[in-house]
C-alpha cells in the first residue's frame, strides 16, 4: 500500500499577500480617521483619487505587459501605496496632482521595474517626491488642523477647490492654508526666535503639533497592531525611531532653546505613519535582521539631518528613498551566518 | 564595420546611435538636455568637433604610432573643443553662458574619442568625415528629442531662449503649449533626464522591435538602459 507523501513544510500559514495588504488597510483606519476629523473632506477625497488612479494604472500597465490583470489587481498592494501617498498628500491638492503622483507611483515607481516585489523605491514616496520637487507651492498648502480654526470646509467647498484648484471665491489661500507645525518651527528658528517663544503659538500642541500629536497617536496604534499580527517586525520602527529620539535628544539636552523638544520630532509630521507602515516594506526596504536595525537606525538619523539642517522641513520620504538606495548594500553586509559556519569561513 | 557610406550614415543616426545605442557622451546628454536650444546647441558644438577630430586622426593615421596615438587623439581633440569654445564665446555668447562648463567638457565624451579610436584611426579621409558627421548629428536628434520633451513637460514651451542661438530675430519662435501650465519641475531637474532618456532608448527598442517585425529573434538587442554617471 503507498501513503502519498508530500515534502515539507507540512502546515502553511494563512499569509498572503492580499491578506498582509489588507490588514495594513485595517491599520491605517484609525489614522486616517484622525486626519479626515482633523483635516476634513479633502482627505477622502485625496484618497479616492489616489486609489481610482492606482487601480486604472496598474490595470493598463498589466494590459500592456500581457500579464493577468486579476491576481494582481486582488492582491491590494497598489491600493496601499495609492493609500499612503493620499495620506501624506495636503487635504485641497488640485485633483490632478493627485492622479499625476498616483500614476507615477504605480507606473514608473513599480511597474517600470517589474510590478510587486520588484521596486528598488518605496512607490508611495517616488510619487510623493516628484509631487514636492515638481509643485513646491501647492504641495506645502496645509490647512490648520480643524478645532484651532473651526472652519473646515464643506464637503461641497472641498471638492470646488480640489477641482477648480481656486479657493472659495470669499477667501484666499492664506486665509485658508496655515503652516504645519514643522513648517513653523523651521522659519521661527530661522528668524532667531527661541524654542520657548515658539512654543507658545496655537500650532503647538501637548507634546507634538496641534492636531498631528493625535494623528500620529492612531498611526501608532495601528503600526503596534501591525506588529502584534506579525504583518512588520518591531525592528525597523524601532531603530528609527529610536535613532530620531536619540539623535533629538542629544542635540536638546546640548541647546533646549535652539531644539525642539525629541518627542515633538516623533509626533509631528510623518515620523509615526514613515516608521510603521512606508519604512516597512517589505520590498524596497533591508531584510536581514541586523540589516533592518541599520536601515531603520540611518532612516531616523537622516530624518532629523533633513528636517534640522535641509531644505525641507519634513524628511521622512527623502529619507527613506535614499535607505531605499542603500538597502541592497545593507543587506550584503550583514548576511546572517548560516548555522555551523564558522568565523574563519568568513573570508 | 560596414563598407558602404550608407550603412556609416544609418549606423551613426540609428543602429549605433551614441546616445541611445552606445550610452557613450551621458554626462552633457543628461545635463544640458533641458531646453531644446541648449540640447541643439551642445550638439551642434559636439558634431562640429567630432567631424573635425575624425578628420584630423584619419589623415594623421599613417603617422602616428600606435604606442602613443591615445595622447595624440586627446590632444586633437581638446585643441577642438577650445577652438570651438571661444568661437562660441565670441559669436554665440548668451548660448555659451548658458552651456558653461559642458562646452570644454566636450572633450571628455567618451563618444568622441571612441569614434576616432574605434572608427576614424582605421578608415580614409572621406569615411571618416562621414562618420563624424553622421555620428555627431545622430548624437544632436537625441539630444534636441530629450531636449525638447523635458522642455514641454517640465516648462511646457518649446524653442525657449532660440534668440541666444539664432539671433533677436529668433526671440518669438518660443512656443507655449497653455497659458496657465503649470510645469512639472522634476523633468527639468536631472531625475527628469535620466527617466526621459530610460524612455527614449525603450522608444526606440520598441521601434526597433516593429521594424524587424516577422524577423525570428532580432539578432541584436539594444543594451539595457544601464545607469550610467
Amino acid at each position: 500500500m503507498q501513503f502519498a507523501t508530500r515534502s515539507s513544510p507540512h502546515l502553511s500559514g494563512r499569509q498572503s499577500i492580499t491578506l498582509v495588504m489588507a490588514q495594513v488597510l485595517l491599520a491605517l483606519i484609525p489614522g486616517t480617521a484622525a486626519m479626515v476629523w482633523y483635516f476634513g473632506y479633502g482627505v477622502l477625497i485625496n484618497l479616492a483619487l489616489a486609489i481610482t488612479t492606482a487601480v486604472l494604472a496598474e490595470a493598463a500597465v498589466l494590459a500592456l505587459r500581457n500579464r493577468a490583470i486579476g491576481p494582481t489587481l486582488i492582491d491590494l498592494s497598489a491600493v496601499v501605496s495609492a493609500w499612503l501617498l493620499a495620506l501624506a498628500l495636503p487635504p485641497l491638492l488640485p485633483w490632478w496632482q493627485t492622479v499625476l503622483g498616483s500614476a507615477f507611483a504605480i507606473v514608473i515607481a513599480k511597474q517600470l521595474f517589474g510590478g510587486i516585489g520588484f521596486n528598488p523605491f518605496n512607490p508611495a514616496m517616488a510619487g510623493y517626491v516628484l509631487l514636492l520637487v515638481s509643485f513646491p507651492v501647492t504641495m506645502t498648502r496645509w490647512l490648520p488642523p480643524e478645532i484651532a480654526s473651526g472652519q473646515l470646509p464643506s464637503l461641497a467647498e472641498s471638492l470646488h477647490i480640489i477641482f477648480s484648484g481656486s479657493p472659495p471665491v470669499d477667501q484666499t489661500w492664506d486665509a485658508l492654508s496655515s503652516a504645519t507645525p514643522l513648517d513653523h518651527m523651521r522659519t521661527e528658528l530661522s528668524q532667531d526666535r527661541t524654542m520657548s517663544e515658539i512654543r507658545k503659538s496655537p500650532l503647538w500642541g501637548n507634546f507634538g503639533g496641534h492636531g498631528w500629536e493625535w494623528i500620529a497617536s492612531c498611526f501608532l496604534l495601528g503600526g503596534l497592531f501591525l506588529i502584534w499580527r506579525r504583518v512588520i517586525n518591531w525592528r525597523i520602527p524601532f531603530s528609527m525611531l529610536g535613532a530620531l529620539l536619540a539623535i533629538a535628544a542629544l542635540f536638546w539636552v546640548i541647546d533646549p532653546e535652539g531644539y525642539p523638544m525629541p518627542f515633538f520630532h516623533l509626533f509631528s509630521g510623518a515620523a509615526i505613519l514613515g516608521a510603521f507602515f512606508i519604512a516597512t516594506d517589505p520590498v524596497s526596504g533591508a531584510t536581514t535582521p541586523r540589516g533592518q536595525l541599520i536601515f531603520g537606525a540611518l532612516i531616523g538619523v537622516l530624518v532629523f539631518v533633513i528636517r534640522t539642517w535641509g531644505g525641507y522641513p519634513d524628511a521622512v520620504a527623502f529619507s527613506v528613498l535614499l535607505l531605499n538606495m542603500a538597502a541592497p548594500t545593507i543587506d550584503y553586509y550583514t548576511q546572517p551566518k548560516v548555522f555551523g559556519q564558522r568565523r574563519s569561513d568568513e573570508t | 564595420m560596414s563598407n558602404g557610406y550608407r550603412d556609416i550614415v544609418v549606423g551613426g543616426l540609428w543602429s549605433n546611435n551614441q546616445a541611445l545605442v552606445a550610452l557613450l557622451g551621458l554626462c552633457p546628454l543628461l545635463a544640458v538636455s533641458n531646453t531644446l536650444i541648449n540640447g541643439l546647441g551642445l550638439g551642434l558644438a559636439t558634431t562640429l568637433v567630432l567631424t573635425l577630430s575624425n578628420a584630423s586622426v584619419s589623415v594623421i593615421r599613417n603617422w602616428v604610432r600606435p604606442e602613443i596615438r591615445l595622447p595624440v587623439f586627446v590632444l586633437i581633440i581638446a585643441s577642438f573643443v577650445t577652438t570651438v569654445e571661444l568661437i562660441m564665446n565670441a559669436y554665440f555668447h548668451g548660448l555659451y553662458k548658458v552651456l558653461g562648463i559642458f562646452i570644454p567638457l566636450i572633450v571628455t565624451n567618451c563618444a568622441i574619442i571612441g569614434r576616432a579610436e574605434a572608427f576614424a584611426s582605421r578608415n580614409s579621409l572621406p569615411r571618416a568625415l562621414l562618420d563624424g558627421v553622421s555620428i555627431g548629428i545622430g548624437f544632436t536628434l537625441a539630444l534636441v528629442v530629450l531636449g525638447g520633451s523635458r522642455e514641454l513637460i517640465g516648462q511646457g514651451t518649446l524653442f525657449d531662449g532660440a534668440h541666444l542661438m539664432f539671433g533677436a530675430a529668433a526671440a518669438d519662435w518660443r512656443w507655449t503649449i497653455a497659458e496657465d501650465y503649470p510645469g512639472i519641475l522634476l523633468a527639468i531637474l536631472p531625475p527628469g533626464a535620466f527617466m526621459g532618456l530610460g524612455m527614449l532608448i525603450a522608444l526606440k527598442n520598441i521601434i526597433d522591435k516593429r521594424l524587424s517585425g516577422r524577423k525570428p529573434a532580432p539578432a541584436s538587442v539594444a543594451p539595457e538602459p544601464a545607469v550610467a554617471q
